[in-house]
């Protein structure tokens, strides 16, 4: 029986978003012209983050309910919130959700540390930040589907004023159609849960007990894509991705990092989590569809990004290249491609937060993110230079680096289909490799190779912050990529659930 | 207590802390990191000859192994082969990489980036011994593309000229290609076969009951991870232009181990293409093509280390055909063989480059001989050997191919006859050219003088492998203890002999005198000689495929996302919700014009309709 009492593991769990939200009201109360000590703030907070999400994990082999448990869940309470709509505070984690929360966790340290230079309005910066952030945590430790939403939404806020304040370019016009995408996507989802609290029969947004209903065919015909779609959005599925683009592009650099790395996550979670687990026959039915976007994805964001010539629009569409390998894992509809398609969100986190991290770096030195005027760098600032060409090697799936166990782990499981479309389809996305490989190293080279300009004399490498946030990430990625066990042993029990889901 | 399966992960992870080392701590610090590269590299050959020695007294070595992946019912382990064929190739890889490695204490001494150098050389290592112990067919992917890397770094060494980045480039994207039908084949055998262990795999195999179609298909793919790793007709491209990397880099990665990787890759995987008579067929036809290709162009280069790429590529041209016959033990023997007197022809050139203050075209040298006396002789032996002249190397292992295919493939058997003559002839020319009469080029030939002996030793070692490694036939009786040569008369062998000798019979009668260019075998091939200067013009017509179709396909891509996506749909989208907007906005405006137009017409509208 879940408690119904905030226990002190709950308590913990509720503190990873409370922490943040406590921030604001400090950052509040500090005055604008004290930068270094709303950065130290930050800062203290997201590595107090860390720690608590790291002690989590270490807590939780011992607090991992057995197999087969109702409700796989640690740390789990249910707390009443509304009892006519009947909505709960119903908090827990299992192994994917501590895998999601450790990599916000990561990234929040990280972004606070290249923004280590902003002078200019750094309180709302870092207010904005810190809301992200307790959405974001919110998300991921919520297991009724309305407080899941209603933090879903809060994270849709602070993205619009961070990149319509903070940004550059056509930052207005980006950040606009950014949220009225994501808000569209909403309110499928919305639309989709709805469904879900009324078809169950049970007027229950509880994630368990839903998943314990047989929903009808012909409900599950529709209400899968409204939400696979719906989450789909936000997971950058084509032809849904164009917000991704612009909004990475006109962020700045750690709000870039962190949407790309986590915020779009909460997509693909999504997906998994609400639609997959709860409509399997939808996901059956429908999985062909999304099995050709998510291909389109992956190839058609690999080919635009050969086009691109602005660093970010580089890593922008990438991401939309790399996000659509996630969706292509789910397609598969076994074991290892949910597997893989976890493991992606998790190593494309890393990797897109530390590629955005070196762009914002070189940019910040050379005040150009076009490859034309770029050139001879890796003469100038090694250290970034070797960090930009780890992360380039481990975007294109070099064994050894994050990319290649995800990738292994999906093509795994697209594999084991057998129709001939899945076929068809794992062989193009497979081509990716090829492609990914041309506009990664044209970016290395253009950027980084060649004869040192003149212009770029008086550069100066990373400083300590910069590096303390590249070693970071790296260290992920490599960690991932050497010994991939240890991130599996955290995932592989939270699937199980779901694949038995699937094969019902 | 280390037993002999400790040693091997010994073998190949000291080679990576070296390469960590270097990276993380001594990057300024030259000397201590060759020293720990050599270290490594030195102490993986003395283990490699000890694991040998194992091997010949018939010890079963078994490497501990691990579990590095669970999947849905079955696992990854991370193990070791160690077996007759691998045991020769860690001894090839650590002794040619222990030569290479003092080498290039010579040749790359007070470069700039004299210690990231090793740390890529020690990275290099650890990649290539991985492919050569590797037990399944992940693990053997997973090196194969960390060797791709490595390749790429080392090519691309000098990152600050344009050529040499671009080369490293179009290496790792040309090797790609064939990867990507390496992955396909390997994914395609897993969900087949339910394995990736190559032990498993060869008792699995042909008891699977396949179609022939799907056998085809699957050797096919493994094959694609060949044929762009060593560089074999149509993925030859980047081989020639990997020679932007230093000398000792082209000796090491890009003749005698990397390259080989793709013939020793189907060697281990001798069992999936058996089972594929059509493919063998087709992996015969595409070495004899290569090696044919690649020899006649190399008669046309005038670069030293461009000479003998196209060389190499010949040369492994050989070793592919030879495995597409069957002959997989006469395979491995040459790619020993060649390994030893490739490198020592690299590094010759290697040498002379240094002496000349990188100068590579053959008709700016001459009358180096007397100048410089070790590597003119060594040089001499390493193309006696090529040529395969009696009693080198050379000679006994191509003679075992030539031998392998007399009765198996007689147009085959043809063409490798015409590529060894052509072999004797490139060959006899660049040595005549460079090595002999008087420097043509005052100011880079006049005063060229022997290099130190850190450069010159290995040459020295490398030219005793290249004379005796054939001998008595030792390594196919170690790969395969009850081989046999084909049945053979000595006018077959002297025939063989003929070859070349007459190749470099006419190389002498051309050269002999000293030419200023070359002119004479211009005029005497005529429009054949811009097509083999320009290497039968494929990279141009790669050009064209990248431009036209892949930048084409990005292009559209690009396009489509501008136009349809952003423009019609997102621009639709918002485009209506303006259009919804204004049409309301009209309603509310306050327009008293509007509010009069809006009631007239609608009055209109309204006697219309009752009048109808």
């Amino acid at each position: 029986m879940i408690p119904t009492t905030l226990t002190p593991g709950a308590f913990a769990l509720s503190l990873t978003w409370g922490l943040p939200a406590l921030t604001i009201l400090v950052l509040a109360l500090l005055p604008e012209s004290r930068a270094r000590l709303i950065r130290g703030v930050s800062l203290a907070s997201a590595l107090l983050n860390l720690a608590l999400v790291a002690g989590l994990i270490a807590a939780w082999p011992a607090h991992r309910p057995p197999a087969g448990a109702e409700v796989p869940l640690a740390f789990a309470a249910r707390l009443p919130w509304f009892s006519q709509p009947n909505i709960s505070y119903f908090v827990g984690v299992d192994g994917l959700s501590l895998l999601m929360m450790l990599l916000a966790a990561i990234i929040a340290v990280c972004g606070v540390l290249v923004s280590w230079r902003i002078e200019t309005r750094a309180k709302e910066f870092f207010i904005f930040m810190q809301v992200l952030l307790a959405g974001v945590f919110g998300c991921f430790i919520s297991f009724d589907l309305f407080t899941f939403f209603l933090f879903n939404e809060v994270t849709l806020i602070p993205t619009y004023l961070l990149i319509g304040v903070f940004g550059s370019g056509r930052k207005e016009y980006c950040a606009m159609k950014l949220n009225l995408m994501l808000f569209a996507g909403s309110a499928l989802v919305l639309v989709g849960l709805l469904g879900l609290y009324f078809a169950s029969g049970l007027h229950t947004f509880d994630l368990f007990a839903l998943a314990q209903v047989r929903f009808p065919a012909d409900f599950q015909h529709w209400a899968f894509p409204a939400l696979f779609l719906g989450f789909g959005v936000l997971g950058a599925l084509f032809p849904f991705h164009t917000w991704s683009p612009d909004g990475h592009s006109s962020a700045p650099t750690a709000i870039s990092m962190f949407l790309a790395g986590v915020h779009m996550k909460l997509g693909g979670y999504g997906c998994l989590r609400v639609a997959m687990f709860l409509l399997p026959e939808g996901a059956r039915e429908w999985m062909n569809v999304f099995l050709v976007l998510s291909t389109i994805n992956i190839l058609y964001g690999a080919f635009v990004a050969v086009k691109q010539t602005d660093l970010k629009y580089i890593n922008a569409y990438s991401s939309v290249s790399h996000c659509g390998l996630v969706l292509f894992g789910y397609a598969a509809l076994n074991f290892l491609g949910l597997r893989g398609a976890v493991l992606q969100m998790f190593s494309h986190g890393l990797l897109t937060a530390l590629i955005f991290a070196v762009i914002g770096m070189l940019y910040g030195r050379t005040h150009t993110r076009q490859l034309g005027e770029l050139g001879g760098l890796m003469t100038r600032l090694p250290f970034i230079g070797v960090a930009f060409t780890l992360a380039a090697l481990a975007g294109l799936g070099l064994p050894g680096l994050s990319g290649f166990v995800a990738e292994l782990n999906v093509f795994l499981g697209a594999f084991a289909q057998t129709p001939l479309l899945n076929k068809v389809c794992t062989v193009l996305a497979i081509l990716s490799i090829v492609v990914t490989a041309v506009y990664l190293l044209r970016t290395i080279n253009k950027v980084l190779h060649g004869p040192p300009q003149e212009k770029d004399a008086g550069l100066k490498d990373a400083d300590l912050a910069e590096r303390a946030a590249i070693l970071i990430l790296l260290a992920g990625v490599i960690l991932m990529g050497v010994w991939p066990r240890a991130i599996t042993w955290l995932v592989d029990d939270a699937l199980q659930p779901i694949v038995e889901q699937l094969a019902r | 207590m280390l037993t002999n399966g400790h040693l091997v992960w010994l073998i190949l992870f000291a080679p990576l802390l070296a390469a960590a080392a270097i990276m993380l701590f001594t990057r300024r610090l030259p000397r201590v990191s060759a020293g720990l590269s050599i270290g490594a590299v030195v102490l993986g050959f003395v283990l490699s000859l000890k694991l040998f020695v194992a091997v010949l007294q018939g010890e079963a070595v078994v490497a501990p192994s691990v579990v590095w992946l669970d999947l849905a019912g079955w696992q990854l382990v991370w193990a070791a082969t160690v077996d007759r064929l691998s045991a020769l190739m860690l001894l090839v890889v650590t002794g040619v990489g222990a030569t290479i490695h003092v080498y290039s204490l010579g040749y790359m001494r007070g470069d700039s980036g004299f210690a990231r150098f090793f740390g890529c050389l020690a990275l290099f290592m650890f990649s290539m011994l991985g492919i050569v112990l590797a037990a399944n067919f992940i693990q053997m992917f997973i090196f194969w593309e960390l060797v791709g890397v490595s390749s790429y770094l080392l090519i691309g060494f000098w990152f600050e000229r344009p050529s040499a980045a671009e080369a490293g480039k179009k290496a790792f994207i040309v090797n790609r290609i064939g990867d990507f039908g390496f992955l396909l084949g390997i994914l395609l055998i897993g969900a087949l076969a339910g394995t990736f262990n190559f032990a498993e795999l060869a008792a699995k195999w042909p008891a699977l009951g396949l179609s022939s179609g799907v056998l085809a298909l699957a050797a096919g793919l493994i094959f694609c991870g060949a044929v762009g790793k060593s560089a074999q007709f149509p993925l030859h491209v980047w081989l020639p232009d990997a020679m932007e990397g230093p000398t000792p880099v082209s000796a090491l990665i890009h003749a005698a181990t990397m390259v080989a990787a793709g013939v020793y890759m189907l060697c281990r995987v001798a069992w999936l293409l058996a089972a594929s008579p059509e493919i063998m067929n087709l992996i015969a036809w595409t070495g004899g093509l290569t090696a044919l290709m690649a020899a006649l162009i190399a008669v046309a280069q005038r670069d030293i280390k461009r000479i003998l790429a196209y060389s190499t590529l010949s040369q492994l041209g050989y070793m592919v055909m030879a495995v597409g016959l069957g002959a997989t033990t006469e395979a491995m023997f040459h790619l020993t063989t060649h390994a030893f007197f490739k490198a020592l022809l690299f590094l010759g050139a290697g040498s002379v480059i240094i002496a000349l203050h990188h100068e590579q075209d053959i008709f700016k040298m001459g009358g180096l001989a007397r100048k410089m006396p070790v590597t003119f002789v060594t040089f001499l032996i390493g193309t006696l050997a090529l040529g395969g002249i009696w009693p080198l190397a050379g000679f006994y292992s191509k003679d075992a191919i030539l031998l392998a295919e007399m009765d198996a493939n007689r147009p085959l058997f043809v063409m490798a006859l015409i590529t060894a003559g052509l072999t004797g002839f490139y060959m006899a020319r660049a040595l005549i050219v460079a090595f002999l009469g008087q420097a043509r080029d005052q100011k880079v030939a006049g005063h060229a003088h022997e290099s130190p002996l850190v450069v010159t030793l290995p040459l020295v070692l490398l030219a005793i492998m290249s004379v005796i490694a054939g001998w008595h036939e030792e390594i196919p009786h170690f790969l395969k203890p009850d081989f046999h040569e084909h049945p053979h008369g000595v006018g077959i062998l002297l025939g063989f002999l003929a070859i070349p000798l007459a190749g470099f019979l006419l190389a002498w009668l051309l050269y002999r005198r000293g030419p200023a260019d070359d002119a004479r075998l211009r005029s005497l091939l005529g429009p054949l000689y811009g097509l083999l200067e320009n290497k039968f013009y494929v990279d141009e017509f790669y050009l064209f495929l990248v431009n036209r179709v892949q930048g084409g396909l990005a292009a559209l891509c690009a396009g489509l996302d501008l136009v349809l996506v952003r423009g019609l749909g997102v621009g639709g989208v918002s485009g209506l919700a303006r259009l919804a907007g204004w049409c309301v906005r009209l309603l509310q405006g306050g327009s008293l014009r509007f509010y009069l137009l809006a009631t007239i017409l609608g009055v209109a509208a309204f006697l219309l309709w009752i009048g109808r």
